[in-house]
């Protein structure tokens, strides 16, 4: 049961986690254990950890065990380094495990929940892994970068310190450029009644605008009622949830569902994001209270399915350079998107090919659970354990693809990073993208 | 010797049963009411027909991606599994002693049958200790308590089979088998043995959270 102590290929030093750790306590560790393993924790906890057989079956579930094959990574292991020792001394640990704890939580797992799938039992590690940043996020020492994210949602309610006018700037702005292509195109704000609120991530005013004109221009084609707040609130990402901060979580959620009460609409329509999606089906609801979220709350995916089906969108003439599709964990094992994706990649694709494993069974970007938002310091480690997904992406395209469709934020910026370590050379797209580029738009004007 | 034998196959019995069905319900009922008491949204996630179907699928073999990535092993660990429960249940030995005792019976296993599958637990046994020792991701997480666990499950199957055949020491080895098999009944609802009682609702919530919730696959 023994190996060498870890080495990494680099040593990396977090402000948040090195200072959080000189200012713990054996004490204080203590007490956050007991608050996390007795008070906030129930049955999930206590069952999981006393079924687990240690078997091992988990291992070929894990992304970073595939791509280092060291026993470390295994989910189970993962487990063992954390929160078995943790409960066998009763939270009596010291200042350096509670530091390997963290990097461990936040850096070596992606809460995707394949692993879910692959113990006899069913065990969701994913789920063990929250609990770990729960006490770490209490211990006050999380990771800095993501932690600063963290500060962002709680000062401005958004991920990316976006400010209000600069909000309201954005989407006028690219309401303005979409006019030059559909001269009648308006992104209405604050319009109370519509059917539809548009919500997006943080980072797409902030540096990914194109995205919400594509949006515009895809609402405007279909003939959508829709809206766009001017307040805040109107950013569905929630990077609390991944740091364990659940009372910010709950603010969270609570201001993005009250903004959509605000304006009446029956339903939100969220951008191509995975973990947003976790966070107002899964977790941030859950905390709220309420058994799913009050207002249904529609994937991208599952909007561009029932456009193309009902016709309310279009398409004469299909992308033509081969297409794979990766199935982002939120969108896959967390909603079941990953058949309506398909369809939406043949009726706006000439090619699409498979990539294998696919669907519920994909692998990780690597990228998400938090991960890619703990920064630069751990963009190496994070693309060597995703080494199993590069050897996916190079058979997709020696089978053809030229264009890897990544329906979720994270796994765009993920993919990116793996395809450019790896050398790969493939292009990344959202289905936004493939969208806006190849369907009939019938507001366009000749000579924009 | 009369002494010894009245004891373990008298109070010693009774003990183990208590313990093992008494404790059984403890660690369930309690696992209930810590799911009521902190996390209700269990009870409203729950669906008989998606557990239903997590838990079917994981008990067939080769029926999930992870079955079919590891064959000997499923081969093995269901065999193990499928003896393990039915060898003590349907040996005619053990009916006897049931028919003495509460004047019930059932059908029983021809012996020879029998002898082979008390066989195949210890052979399962003795193959998951040689995983544990040769397969470095399984290493990693063994620690005394799984050695020890493995011997108190081969324990019995091995006494019993060598007692039953009075090979040689058979009081001996009855003996042991007699209390092996009480001990092995007490540690189940106090061990990781518990999987036993825990897994189907492992299965069922997962299965539901997946299929219900997430509208996805769980194996």
């Amino acid at each position: 049961m023994t190996e060498a102590a870890p080495k990494t290929d680099q040593t990396v030093i977090d402000e948040g986690v090195e200072k959080g750790a000189a200012r713990l306590t054996p004490e204080r560790i203590e007490t956050v254990f007991n608050r996390v393993v007795r008070q906030e924790s129930g049955a999930r906890l206590k069952t999981y950890v006393d079924t687990c057989v240690h078997c091992g079956l988990c291992a070929d579930a894990c992304h970073f065990y595939l791509s280092h094959k060291k026993p470390r990574f295994a989910p189970a292991a993962k487990v063992k380094q954390t929160l078995w020792e943790m409960m066998r001394r009763r939270g009596r640990v010291d200042a350096d495990f509670m530091k390997r704890a963290t990097l461990i939580a936040h850096t070596e797992c992606n809460l995707c929940k394949r692993c879910a799938m692959y113990c006899p039992f069913g065990i969701d590690v994913a789920y063990l892994m929250t609990v770990v940043r729960r006490m770490v996020h209490l211990l006050g020492m999380t990771p800095l970068y993501i932690q600063d994210t963290a500060h962002s949602h709680a000062a401005t309610l958004n991920q990316m310190w976006v400010k209000e006018d600069e909000w309201v700037d954005t989407l006028q702005w690219q309401e303005e450029e979409a006019q030059t292509e559909v001269p009648t195109l308006r992104i209405p704000i604050e319009k109370e009644g519509a059917e539809v609120m548009y919500s997006v991530i943080g980072p797409e005013p902030k540096f990914q605008a194109q995205l919400i004109y594509q949006a515009a221009v895809i609402m405007d084609a279909a003939g959508i009622d829709w809206t766009m707040p001017a307040t805040p609130g109107w950013d569905n990402s929630d990077m609390a949830m991944f740091t364990g901060d659940n009372e910010l979580m709950g603010r969270l959620k609570r201001a993005h569902f009250e903004t959509a009460a605000r304006l009446k609409v029956k339903k939100i329509v969220m951008g191509e994001c995975g973990h947003a999606f976790r966070s107002v089906y899964d977790v941030g609801n859950r905390w709220l209270g309420w058994e799913m979220p009050p207002l249904p709350i529609v994937h991208a995916i599952e909007f561009f399915y029932e456009l193309i089906r009902e016709g309310r969108i279009t398409i004469s003439r299909k992308f033509q350079p081969p297409v794979t599709l990766h199935d982002p964990c939120n969108v896959s094992r967390g909603m079941g998107l990953h058949d309506k994706a398909r369809f939406i990649a043949r009726a706006t694709c000439e090619t699409v090919v498979e990539m294998y494993p696919n669907r519920e069974h994909n692998y990780c970007c690597a990228a998400g659970g938090g991960v890619v938002n703990c920064g630069p310091p751990y963009k190496l480690q994070r693309v060597q354990g995703n080494r199993v997904k590069a050897d996916q992406l190079f058979d997709a395209k020696a089978r053809g693809a030229e264009v890897v469709i990544t329906p979720c934020h994270n796994c765009h910026s993920g993919l990116e990073d793996v395809i450019h370590h790896y050398e790969i050379g493939l292009a990344t797209k959202f289905f936004g993208d493939i969208i806006y580029e190849v369907m009939d738009k019938p507001g366009v004007s000749e000579g924009a | 010797m009369h002494g010894i034998y009245t004891f373990v196959t008298g109070p010693l019995v009774w003990l183990a049963f208590v313990v093992f069905i008494g404790g059984s319900l403890y660690r369930i009922v309690s696992m209930l009411m810590l799911v009521s008491r902190k996390e209700r949204f269990i009870f409203s996630y729950m669906s008989v027909k998606y557990s239903l179907r997590s838990i079917l699928r994981w008990m067939t073999p080769f029926a999930t991606v992870n079955m079919r990535r590891h064959p000997v092993m499923t081969v093995v660990a269901f065999a193990f599994h499928f003896c393990l429960i039915f060898t003590p249940v349907f040996l005619l030995s053990h009916v006897v002693l049931w028919e003495e005792a509460w004047n019930v019976r059932w059908w029983t296993l021809p012996d020879a049958v029998a002898d082979v599958m008390a066989l195949v637990v210890v052979a399962g046994c003795v193959f998951f200790l040689l995983r544990r020792l040769v397969r470095p991701e399984v290493r990693f997480l063994t620690t005394a308590s799984d050695y020890l666990l493995l011997a108190v499950v081969a324990l019995p199957f091995a006494s019993g089979f060598l007692a039953y055949h009075q090979w040689f020491a058979y009081r001996f080895f009855f003996l042991l088998h007699v209390v092996s098999g009480e001990v092995m009944l007490m540690a189940i609802p106090f061990t990781r043995l518990s999987h036993m009682l825990f897994a189907p609702f492992v299965r069922a919530y997962t299965g539901s959270e997946f299929g219900k919730i997430r509208h996805a696959r769980d194996w």
